[in-house]
């Protein structure tokens, strides 16, 4: 009887459909991630005709570059009314956009030295490699100084026994005391550069001449100058900001005005207005009769500059610690500037390495302004290049050059970072 | 019972000055203070014996001598007459209003760009990411002057505009007029004037004035309507109806207020070589206007960015929970959150718009340093006083907006224990 009650019952499974054609692959994602609403819609169809409109407008302009032409009426020439790129003046002059004015039989230095640069970053940057190329790295300035301005190399030689002099002073001094082994240290090491050093490179240089030629300031110019500034920059903001910024949270209140008082000016006023004071008034404020190198006076400005933005990124760091850090360090008995550099120093640093890079970046990108005061660097150079009557009138090929390379360097640098936070994230996300 | 903390027998040593905590502060601070007054004594007696050397004083009475140079682009009068504090002032006024103009557009653009990064659409979050990481990697300098040169090369002549079939045209029905020289925009004129009020330094324009109190009135008469209605709304449950309401309190007492002034618009017309009528925006002041805007967008974009992604998942997800909508969820619950994170940054990317405005220099904009700090400088020769006066300004403005910064971060400061 129950056996009429059951009208049908399905046996054996429906073979599996395909999903609809605009559920799967490329369909589906379109719809979901470029079509989804009526907004979408738009902002897609407004980000295709921006696409578009650059195609349009830079493409035969990128399609029709010409790279060989030794003037840019040879381009136009070439080009025939057509829209192009003259790429020519970039093979014509590449050399003096980096260089500057440094005589072309003596470029082998600067390559060298930015080679040698590479090398001497490197274990800094990056943990895997050898310890031991620590040293290199230490000695490169005095290296890369010789390389770059020439003279004789025992001025460099002699510099660098400085800090020797220092090392010897202190560990002869540290039986004494910590305190007195420092003073000890700096007053040698002040006195060994004032008076021995000098004297002793002319002596040692007579007896053993090498040298290699002179090269002004005046001719530097192009990438190499922004590099000098920026990289030297980079590398004495950091220190110099760390310090100002411990001065600026110290406990001891005229350490800490002086601090504030110093990173507030310096953040108040536009970069502008000191390198202007660099080459204006630093005469002034010096001992009559002084007169010192212009990238040496722009280096110190610059560093300043950055140290005092360096030195609010590292507060932050700091003030991100918990305060349980500060005390943990105190319980375990360690003095100030132990605790600074092996609890607080090395959390606070990870915490601002993006605002650190940050600073880097925008003291890199800041070299450009050293054009106001007549140092020819890229962007100054490009004007002395339209200055040639071959050139004169090209301007996006240049200015595309010169973006294209300070982008490397400034992208670079934020990647680097972002590599740095991952390495050096601990927590456990 | 001698519990005293006293060391037996510890009388004061010299020693003490630099072992013992309690007055080793107290000497690195005198050391400290010592050196830092004989840097400075040293440097001031250097800048001492240098001015005398050089027959020069220190003195601030070039500002009331007459400047006689001219400044093309000005907010208050000024002629070759004038004096250098007035030259001073210009300068100042022109480097404000750049950096207003700039902080405005670069807040609008860096808001957009810094959500749109954000949105599911891929091509457009990946177009405002070229946007973001194309300007934040390339000095500002260049881009300032790229864009100079795009103004200057690219636009028009104005003879362009002449003929039967003109090469160019102008925009906004026939209202503005994009040249290699400048932009030609319509000029706001009133048939029934109310004159001018001069207060001395500045003189006030009556019209603008009174155009201004009526806007503030409306604003407070939109405010107080709101208020109302949310009062009512609380009270009852009903939100009444205020759209048409705000509508009108908005528009209408400006326009009785302009109609009344005779408003009208004057629009740009070409004669001769040039346009003639209506107001002038030199390429200079728009290029520094574009390129702060685009570059600081960049930079604003990415402090809007990390904003919203520091307000954790929980919170928008709790609001789509509750059943609230994604543009709601983002105006109530996201927004009011991230905007904590955002202001400190937004306020130290303004401070960046108004010290870069001293890039000026690049295109010849008459701004703070190319009044006080280039041509002030350069004719009397009066470098030390000059820049000190320039370092100082801007030092105020810095500090003004820096604490301007610190009394909305502690209004907006999460209220803790």
């Amino acid at each position: 009887m129950s056996d009429k009650m059951i009208s049908f019952v399905r046996t054996e499974m429906l073979p599996e459909q395909t999903p609809p054609s605009s559920q799967v692959g490329a369909m589906r994602w379109v719809r979901e991630n470029l079509f989804s609403g009526p907004v979408n819609t738009l902002l897609t169809l407004l980000g295709i005709a921006v696409l578009y409109f650059l195609a349009v407008h830079l493409g035969p302009w990128f399609k029709n570059s010409i790279w060989n032409a030794d003037s840019l009426a040879e381009c136009r020439e070439i080009l025939a009314g057509q829209s192009g790129a003259c790429w020519g003046v970039i093979k014509d002059r590449w050399h003096q956009l980096i260089f500057g004015f440094y005589p072309a039989e003596e470029y082998w230095r600067p390559t060298i030295t930015f080679f040698l640069m590479l090398v001497a970053i490197a274990p800094v940057l990056f943990g895997g490699l050898p310890r031991k190329m620590m040293w290199f790295s230490a000695i490169f300035p005095a290296l890369a100084f010789w390389l770059l301005w020439g003279g004789s190399i025992w001025y460099s030689v002699f510099a660098m026994l400085g800090f020797v002099v220092a090392y010897v002073a202190f560990r002869a001094l540290q039986q004494v005391s910590g305190v007195v082994a420092v003073v000890g240290a700096v007053v040698a090491a002040v006195i060994w550069w004032l008076l021995l050093a000098g004297p002793l490179g002319d002596l040692v240089a007579s007896v053993v001449p090498v040298a290699l030629p002179y090269i002004r300031s005046d001719d530097f110019g192009g990438f190499m100058i922004s590099i000098i500034i920026g990289v030297t920059g980079i590398a004495l903001s950091l220190p110099i900001g760390i310090l100002l910024a411990l001065g600026r949270q110290s406990d001891m209140p005229l350490v800490r005005w002086i601090c504030v008082g110093f990173i507030e000016f310096i953040r108040g006023v536009p970069l502008i207005t000191l390198l202007f004071t660099a080459s204006l008034l630093l005469n002034y404020f010096l001992p009559p009769g002084t007169n010192f190198d212009i990238i040496l006076r722009v280096i110190i400005m610059v560093t300043l500059f950055a140290a005092a933005y360096m030195a609010e990124v590292v507060r932050g760091g700091f003030a991100a610690l918990p305060r349980g850090q500060y005390e943990a360090a105190d319980a375990l008995g360690l003095d100030y500037w132990k605790a600074q550099r092996l609890i607080l120093l090395p959390q606070a640093l990870k915490i601002s390495i993006p605002g650190i890079v940050n600073t880097f970046i925008g003291l890199f990108k800041d070299t450009t302004l050293v054009v106001f005061i007549g140092i020819l660097d890229p962007i100054g150079l490009s004007n002395a290049i339209r200055a040639d009557s071959n050139w004169n009138g090209i301007i996006w090929e240049l200015y595309a050059f010169i973006a294209l390379c300070f982008f490397l360097f400034c992208f670079g640098m934020s990647r680097y970072s972002q590599y740095l936070e991952g390495k050096l994230k601990t927590d456990h996300r | 019972m001698a519990t005293s903390s006293e060391i037996p027998g510890a009388s004061f040593r010299l020693s003490m000055l630099i072992y013992d905590t309690r007055y080793r502060s107290i000497t690195i601070q005198i050391v400290f203070l010592f050196l830092f007054m004989a840097g400075f004594a040293w440097l001031v007696d250097n800048t001492l014996t240098n001015l005398a050397e050089k027959g020069k004083d220190i003195d601030f009475s070039f500002l009331g001598m007459r400047a006689g140079y001219d400044i093309n682009q000005r907010l208050v009068d000024y002629t070759n007459d004038s004096s250098h504090l007035r030259a001073w002032i210009v300068g100042l006024l022109n480097t404000l209003v750049l950096a207003f103009c700039a902080c405005v557009t670069a807040t609008v653009i860096g808001v957009i760009a810094g959500v749109l990064r954000l949105s599911k659409n891929w091509i457009v979050s990946k177009l405002m990411t070229v946007y973001v990481e194309l300007f934040r990697n390339v000095p500002l300098l260049l881009w300032i002057i790229v864009i100079f040169a795009v103004l200057t090369e690219v636009t028009p002549a104005p003879n362009a505009f002449r003929g039967e079939t003109p090469s160019a045209s102008m925009l906004l029905f026939d209202s503005v007029a994009v040249t290699n020289r400048g932009t030609y925009i319509p000029s706001l004129l009133f048939g029934r004037s109310l004159g001018d009020v001069n207060l001395g330094l500045i003189t006030v324009s009556t019209n603008y004035f009174i155009l201004l109190l009526v806007l503030i009135g409306s604003i407070w008469g939109y405010r107080k309507l709101q208020s109302d209605a949310l009062k009512q709304q609380e009270a009852t449950g009903i939100r009444p109806t205020t759209w048409w309401k705000s509508l009108l309190i908005l528009t209408l007492p400006l326009t009785i207020a302009l109609m009344a002034m005779g408003a009208h618009l004057e629009y740009p017309a070409l004669k001769g070589f040039n346009f003639q009528g209506g107001g002038y925006i030199r390429n200079s002041f728009i290029a520094m206007w574009l390129a702060l805007t685009v570059y600081t967008g960049a930079f604003i974009a990415e402090n809007v960015r990390s904003g919203i992604l520091a307000v954790s998942r929980g919170q928008s997800e709790a609001a789509f929970a509750l059943g609230l909508r994604p543009g709601r969820t983002m105006s109530l619950v996201v927004l009011p959150q991230a905007l904590r994170v955002i202001i400190p940054p937004l306020i130290s990317q303004y401070l960046n718009i108004t010290k870069n405005t001293s890039l000026a220099l690049a295109v010849g904009y008459m701004d703070l340093r190319a009044t006080l700090g280039g041509i002030t400088l350069n004719q009397t020769g009066r470098e030390l006083e000059s820049m000190l006066l320039m370092m100082l300004t801007y030092l105020v403005i810095s500090l003004v907006i820096s604490g301007g910064m610190n009394v909305y971060n502690s209004a907006v400061k999460l209220k803790e224990r």
